[in-house]
């Protein structure tokens, strides 16, 4: 209703005239309203399609674009309308919001498309009409989590590009955490793993009965005490290495409070801690029963397995994710077991030598049958007990099968975002190396335009065929404004840098020069749009050498905004004498008629040598 | 002895519920019906949908131009698609409109005169009928329309406590926040001291003849009735 208070103005000013007997002081003055031209229809052209409208429509909701006076922006008085360059589709929903007072959310669109639209226009999210703002919600949160995930798996992948200054500690860490870092985790990780297979085998073949070599013995011993010392010295030797390996995660864990408090942590312990309390206990008859108990916790060293396999982890936070619905499951469980357990007890009370000795025993009956396991040990016998016990078995089924699919989708959610955060990883790869290609390539598209004197229309057109022949006019200006930032700087200007790499630019730029202006203009796009979205990725093209990380960064930074106002300013071509002569290193490097381009602004001085060849 | 009966009444019991859970079943199924309720086919609401009368009996009736009623009925149309506005949609715009109290009292006064024919629904003629008075209308008019607004039981009079209505309407549009805070007894101060000028005759009641003359001798309010001339 929002849309029509403007409508609905005159109407609330006319029936003030209701206030004006009561009025005990005199109403403050009118505003002057301005002569109205009339309602007249305006033309919005959006990529093509004419859309008219009410002016007084768009007028509704003055804090947007096309509300206020920012539409004069895109007014085209030549045709006498609004131009838009968007999307036709989009807009249609735009405009219709206008008109109803509701946004509708399109179904068949991306929701970061759509979102675009909304904040060109000027839209907040929150118009979302309440027919379709749970979707969009949805949609939008998804959109979210995956991104996330993205950026997740950026950092985590980040292993590769080790901090230069990382001590010991923190290489130790990585080397536990991601075990594809160096060959020497892999060994370790490994190990570690044959290790608890082994301990978890040996303590399961230490139970079974070995029959002993000499007949004389009717009853047969399990193996664990036939031959005590090989299964001690196995355990003590499975249990040094998980100690060892405990202590130096303890000592490599960048928070060890955390580390200590974390679930991976406290099974460790457990591991490893009933061997030594049996070291430490002596051989009394009375504790030898309790040493019993703590063997059955080495069995907890298979959880161990956890950190090898994902597959574990992921069942693991399944379980951690559906607790709501598990303690649903195991509340209503509960009450059915009792309700029925009571019933069945007094059913079967009659009967002589009957199971249900008490209601506690019926419990065991009860779980049995609602679990449908039925063992046959206890079974009612009265007619009545007939009845409620089928009754019983009949609700276990429903009552059990109600919360599993709840948690079946739950994994299903978790497992298939780990599935599709692999396939990201693996993407990712390919396309940093490309990223890679492209940027060396522009590169040495640099080299050649500086090789050849930076001066395309001298007469020496002999060398010029490779490298001239594909430059489109903003490769002129990109390279135009490189030189200029060399220019700025005290470098020995593309002598340096001809002279440490000028075979190795050669065989590169002859072998990438064809491929260089498809590849560099396809991957420019690339370049920019991972610029925009990761700028703290300092590039790893060979050649950022002496360049401090910070401040090479501020290079790429600014040269791609810049690059954008060069284009649309359209400068000519540097055709300067200083371009062709050098200036030395030492000597105050601003000559400042080399900046061509005062939105350079104050330029760089550098207290060494910085390499510009890199993007 | 005692067992024996218990497991007997179970066993009844038992019995019971078997039966009366099948029956139920077979309820479900189709197969047999056991409700007395019939099924009750709610009528819809039919839409109410008007249409005003034709372009040029509203230009005659009213004092607005083709254009201004063009632009009007489209702002109405949009807002109320089946072409009558209601009570509640009135109470919802001058609760947009004054939000930081309570209007839906006045706009139901409010409503009510507009709702000339009593029906409940403000069609649209009404609508540019009424708006015609106010915002094109001679003084007179104007005047009486607001005697009209005042009168709420529609008797020709207003007493003490149609008007101690209206103005406690209008202090509740206020809102608790005003500056400086009122007092409780403000509304009846207030309608005190309008009686007190409208009241010629200090009968109790104002007439219609009463209402005009006391504002027309008010400078004040001859003046502000020009300010809401120009909104269109």
């Amino acid at each position: 209703m929002a849309a029509g208070l403007a409508t609905w103005l005159p109407f609330a000013r006319a029936a003030a005239v209701g206030w004006l007997p009561l009025a005990q002081q005199p109403l403050p003055p009118a505003p002057g309203v301005k002569a109205s031209r009339g309602d007249e229809v305006l033309v919005v052209n959006v990529s093509g399609r004419r859309f008219e409208t009410w002016k007084n429509t768009l007028d509704r909701y003055p804090d947007t674009l096309l509300g206020s006076s920012e539409k004069e922006f895109f007014y085209d008085a030549d045709s006498g309308e609004y131009f838009f360059d968007r999307d036709p589709d989009m807009f249609r929903h735009v405009l219709n919001f206008y008109r109803t007072g509701r946004l509708h959310c399109p179904r068949q669109e991306c929701i970061q498309a759509f979102d675009e639209e909304l904040a060109f226009y000027g839209l907040v999210p929150e118009l979302v009409g309440d027919c379709c703002l749970e979707e969009y919600r949805d949609r939008k949160k998804e959109n979210a989590e995956r991104l996330a995930e993205d950026e997740e798996a950026e950092q985590a992948g980040d292993g590769p590009a080790l901090p230069a200054g990382s001590s010991l500690r923190q290489r130790l860490w990585r080397a536990f955490e991601n075990p594809h870092t160096s060959t020497a985790a892999l060994v370790f990780y490994y190990v570690t793993g044959f290790f608890i297979a082994v301990s978890v085998i040996a303590n399961v073949v230490e139970t079974i009965p070995c029959r002993g070599s000499a007949r004389r013995s009717s009853r047969e011993q399990p193996c664990g005490e036939r031959f005590p010392q090989a299964f001690f010295c196995m355990d003590t030797a499975c249990v040094l290495i998980f100690t060892g390996e405990y202590l130096l995660r303890l000592f490599a864990a960048p928070s060890r409070c955390r580390f200590l408090r974390s679930v991976m942590s406290l099974i460790d312990v457990v591991a490893i801690l009933p061997y030594y309390i049996g070291l430490l206990v002596p051989k009394n008859d009375d504790v030898s029963g309790a040493f019993v108990t703590l063997r059955v916790f080495r069995v907890f060293r298979i959880f161990k397995f956890s950190r090898h396999s994902q597959g574990l982890r992921i069942l693991g936070y399944t379980l951690k994710s559906c607790a709501s619905e598990l303690g649903f499951l195991l509340f209503s469980l509960t009450m059915a077991i009792i309700i029925f357990a009571t019933v069945m007890f007094y059913a079967e009370k009659g009967t002589n030598k009957t199971n249900f000795t008490s209601i506690p025993a019926a419990f065991w009956y009860t779980i049995v049958t609602m679990t449908t396991l039925g063992y046959g040990d206890m079974v009612p016998s009265t007619i009545a007990g007939k009845i409620f016990g089928s009754i019983c078995s009949l609700s276990g089924v429903l009552v059990i099968a109600l919360p599993v699919p709840v948690i079946v989708s739950n994994f299903s959610r978790i497992y298939h975002q780990n599935q599709r955060a692999d396939k990201r990883r693996a993407q990712q790869k390919v396309r940093l190396a490309r990223i890679r290609l492209a940027k060396s390539g522009t590169t040495n598209a640099f080299l050649q335009y500086k090789q050849n004197g930076g001066l395309e229309d001298s007469g020496s057109g002999e060398e010029q065929a490779l490298c001239v022949r594909n430059r489109s006019a903003f490769e002129q200006q990109h390279h135009h404004l490189l030189h200029c930032l060399e220019k700025t700087t005290p470098v020995g200007p593309g002598s340096l840098l001809s002279s440490c790499c000028p075979r190795r630019a050669k065989r590169r730029a002859i072998r990438l020069a064809n491929s260089t202006a498809s590849v560099s203009r396809g991957s420019m796009q690339e370049l920019d749009m991972l610029a925009g979205l990761r700028r703290s990725h300092a590039p790893q093209s060979r050649s950022s050498l002496n360049a401090k990380p910070h401040d090479s960064l501020d290079l790429n930074c600014d040269s791609r905004d810049f690059v954008a106002a060069i284009i649309s300013i359209p400068t000519p071509p540097a055709n300067t004498p200083d371009e062709s002569q050098p200036s030395s290193p030492g000597g105050g490097g601003r000559a400042g008629s080399t900046l061509r381009n005062s939105s350079l602004g104050t330029p760089c001085l550098f207290p060494e040598t910085v390499k510009i060849s890199s993007l | 002895m005692w067992a024996e009966g218990e497991s007997e009444g179970l066993q009844t019991l038992g019995i019971v519920v078997v039966v009366c859970s099948s029956l139920k079943l077979l309820h479900y199924l189709g197969l047999i019906d056991l409700s007395d309720d019939k099924i009750e086919d709610e009528l819809e609401m039919t839409m109410v949908c008007h249409r005003p009368e034709g372009l040029e009996q509203l230009e005659a009736q009213t004092n607005f131009t083709k254009r201004e009623l063009q632009v009007l009925y489209r702002g109405f149309k949009n807002e109320c698609p089946s072409g009558v506005v209601n009570e509640d949609t009135f109470k919802q715009i001058y609760a947009q409109f004054f939000p930081h109290g309570d209007a839906s009292t006045y706009a139901h006064y409010l409503f009510n005169a507009f709702d000339t024919t009593q029906t409940g629904s403000v069609k649209f003629e009404d609508f540019v009928t009424a708006l015609s008075i106010l915002l094109r209308g001679t003084v007179h008019e104007k005047l009486r329309w607001t005697f009209n607004l005042y009168d709420i039981n529609k008797d020709g009079y207003i007493n003490k406590e149609e008007m101690m209505d209206i103005v406690k309407a209008i202090y509740d549009m206020m809102g608790k926040y005003t500056y400086p805070v009122l007092k409780e007894d403000t509304p009846r101060q207030h309608v005190d001291v309008f009686f007190q000028k409208m009241d010629k005759n200090k009968d109790g009641i104002v007439t219609l003849d009463e209402f005009l003359e006391s504002c027309q001798e008010d400078d004040n309010i001859m003046r502000s009735l020009q300010l809401f001339q120009n909104v269109m």
